[in-house]
């Protein structure tokens, strides 16, 4: 089955981390990601940029609108995701409490992808 | 006649999550799994009362079930190909379903137990589906047992078994690295089923004490399941000394009984008994738990022929076991009574004021405190106590009570005076 390890954390803690211990952090997500990717399945992976980045595309009056900032402002912000293809919700449990955000207070959202049956 | 529905509903009950719990395995889905079993038991009522209760009645149910569930499949596939046709697409059909593949009978409920109090799900719903699936009660009797509404129950249901499927929780017993965490959440979705009947407050009495009784059945096929974990015994150890007090928690006139002012007469001797085979069977282990100890608590006073002969040092002891391996304010304020108990009202007080600020809220804290301080003679500061126990109750009953202690005080203190 596939799932979708959707990361977060808040952003702004983070940005706080002093400079020795943010190299740590990346090297933590940089071994996570060599072993997640040595144990199961990844479809993809990726970091996001932080919302400050962001742009959010709606349809107003016959037209799209475009602005800037995430879809919603909240406490944690999506930070990255996983695609990951395993055999059920226990071994998607089990990659998502390896990621070493969750430490530092961030979180993994675990979603199935849905399936459309030809 | 009527013997033989009775039978039938016997079975029905008693075979259910059997059932159930196989037919989940052949089949791989609940929907399917619960639809087969209702047919099934449609055709023993219509055809038991002709034919006689077959000598194995499990065992027909479940061939029955699986004879319609596959021919549902077989109606589907047919349905299936006739839209394959007409859609002009080839047909994937339905994978073959061994249903020879018997074995593992018992593993079939030790895995439906593991998927239905998967942490995934949220609570309510693990209880819910516990009930409805190992249980066999129907949606209206855990409606009425939870107290909501019939539909919200059936939406619970419905929601739990769509996200065992589509989120892909495993059907099976989790693996070792997993199954002490596991494990601990199946014992507790069968703890809270017991202390919700246990407690009532409101609702109906009688369907309440249902949910004790299945939940000490479902604490005893997790035994016969699982019988080299202490904490599951320890459980069931703790339910049966618990339950057999039931008679004489509520007096004649509706009203709730302190565990001193109980009539020991009615407590239920051969379940003290199991009870206390179970603890002693579960502590040859040597590795204690939380359910262990409380069962001890729970077994040295139904071994205390009257409230004066309770060994309160030694249960002042297990208290402080507790609160070491689960840390919690409410532990230690049943501590507190037992080391009132054993040593003198002022050591209980000393803990009691350790631990006030946290459990303000908590109206039985209040209660205690004002017992401890009318022992103390410090009627003034009881009565404060009483009185805040008394805004924090949550039903008449409470209420009377609270009232009573009040009452009998203001005479003593007033004799004192």
């Amino acid at each position: 089955m596939k799932y979708l390890l959707a990361i977060y954390g808040d952003e702004k803690a983070q940005e706080n981390i002093p400079p020795d211990q943010q190299e740590e952090f990346m090297a933590g997500w940089f071994k996570f990601d060599e072993e997640l990717r040595s144990s199961v399945n990844v479809l993809a992976g990726d970091g996001l940029q932080p919302t400050g980045t962001a742009t959010t595309v709606r349809f107003k009056d016959g037209g799209t609108v475009t602005s800037d900032g995430p879809f919603a402002e909240t406490k944690e912000q999506l930070g990255g995701y996983y695609l990951i293809d395993v055999d059920n919700l226990d071994d998607a449990i089990k990659a998502a409490g390896m990621m070493p955000n969750l430490p530092f207070g961030g979180s993994v959202e675990v979603r199935p992808v849905q399936v459309f049956e030809q | 006649m009527s013997n033989t529905s009775a039978v039938t509903e016997r079975v029905f009950r008693e075979e259910y999550g059997r059932v159930f719990a196989t037919l989940v395995r052949v089949f791989g889905d609940f929907d399917v799994a619960e639809e087969a079993i209702q047919d099934a038991f449609l055709v023993a009522i219509d055809r038991w009362p002709d034919s006689g209760v077959p000598p194995n009645p499990a065992a027909w149910i479940t061939t029955t079930a699986k004879r319609k569930a596959i021919d549902g499949y077989r109606r589907e596939r047919v349905r299936a190909e006739k839209y394959a046709v007409l859609a002009g697409a080839s047909s994937n059909g339905h994978q073959e379903i061994d249903i020879l593949e018997d074995s593992s009978l018992q593993d079939d409920r030790l895995r439906l137990i593991f998927t239905c109090c998967h942490p995934a799900l949220a609570i309510e719903a693990q209880l819910a589906l516990t009930l409805r699936t190992l249980g066999g009660l129907n949606t209206r009797e855990i409606a009425r047992a939870f107290l909501v509404a019939e539909a919200t129950m059936a939406q619970r249901l419905v929601r739990a078994k769509r996200k065992i499927r589509v989120a892909g929780i495993p059907y099976r017993v989790p693996p070792d690295d997993l199954l002490p965490e596991r494990l601990a959440a199946v014992l507790a979705v069968i703890y809270l089923i017991f202390n919700e009947g246990y407690s009532a407050s409101e609702g109906d009495d009688l369907i309440r004490h249902d949910l004790c009784a299945e939940a000490i059945r479902l604490g005893r096929v997790l035994i016969a399941l699982m019988p080299d974990e202490p904490e599951s015994r320890g459980l069931l150890a703790l339910m049966l000394l618990h339950d057999s007090r039931r008679d004489a928690r509520i007096s004649s006139s509706g009203e709730p009984m302190l565990l001193e002012d109980q009539d020991r007469l009615l407590w239920d001797r051969s379940q003290i008994d199991e009870g206390l085979r179970q603890l002693t069977f579960a502590e040859r282990r040597r590795r204690p738990g939380q359910y262990q100890i409380q069962a001890a608590i729970a077994g040295e006073h139904a071994q205390s022929g009257t409230p004066d002969q309770t060994d309160w040092p030694r249960i002042a002891m297990l208290y402080g076991l507790l609160t070491k391996l689960n840390p919690s304010p409410v532990v230690e304020l049943n501590r507190a009574v037992a080391v009132a108990m054993a040593m003198g009202p002022e050591y209980g007080l000393e803990i009691i004021d350790s631990i006030r600020d946290e459990l303000d809220p908590y109206r039985w804290m209040h209660s205690t405190r004002a017992e401890l301080l009318r022992k103390l003679g410090r009627y003034d500061e009881a009565r404060e106590a009483f009185l805040h126990a008394l805004e924090l109750a949550e039903n008449a009953a409470e209420r009377s009570l609270l009232n009573k202690r009040l009452h009998e005080m203001e005479g003593t203190s007033r004799g004192a005076r």
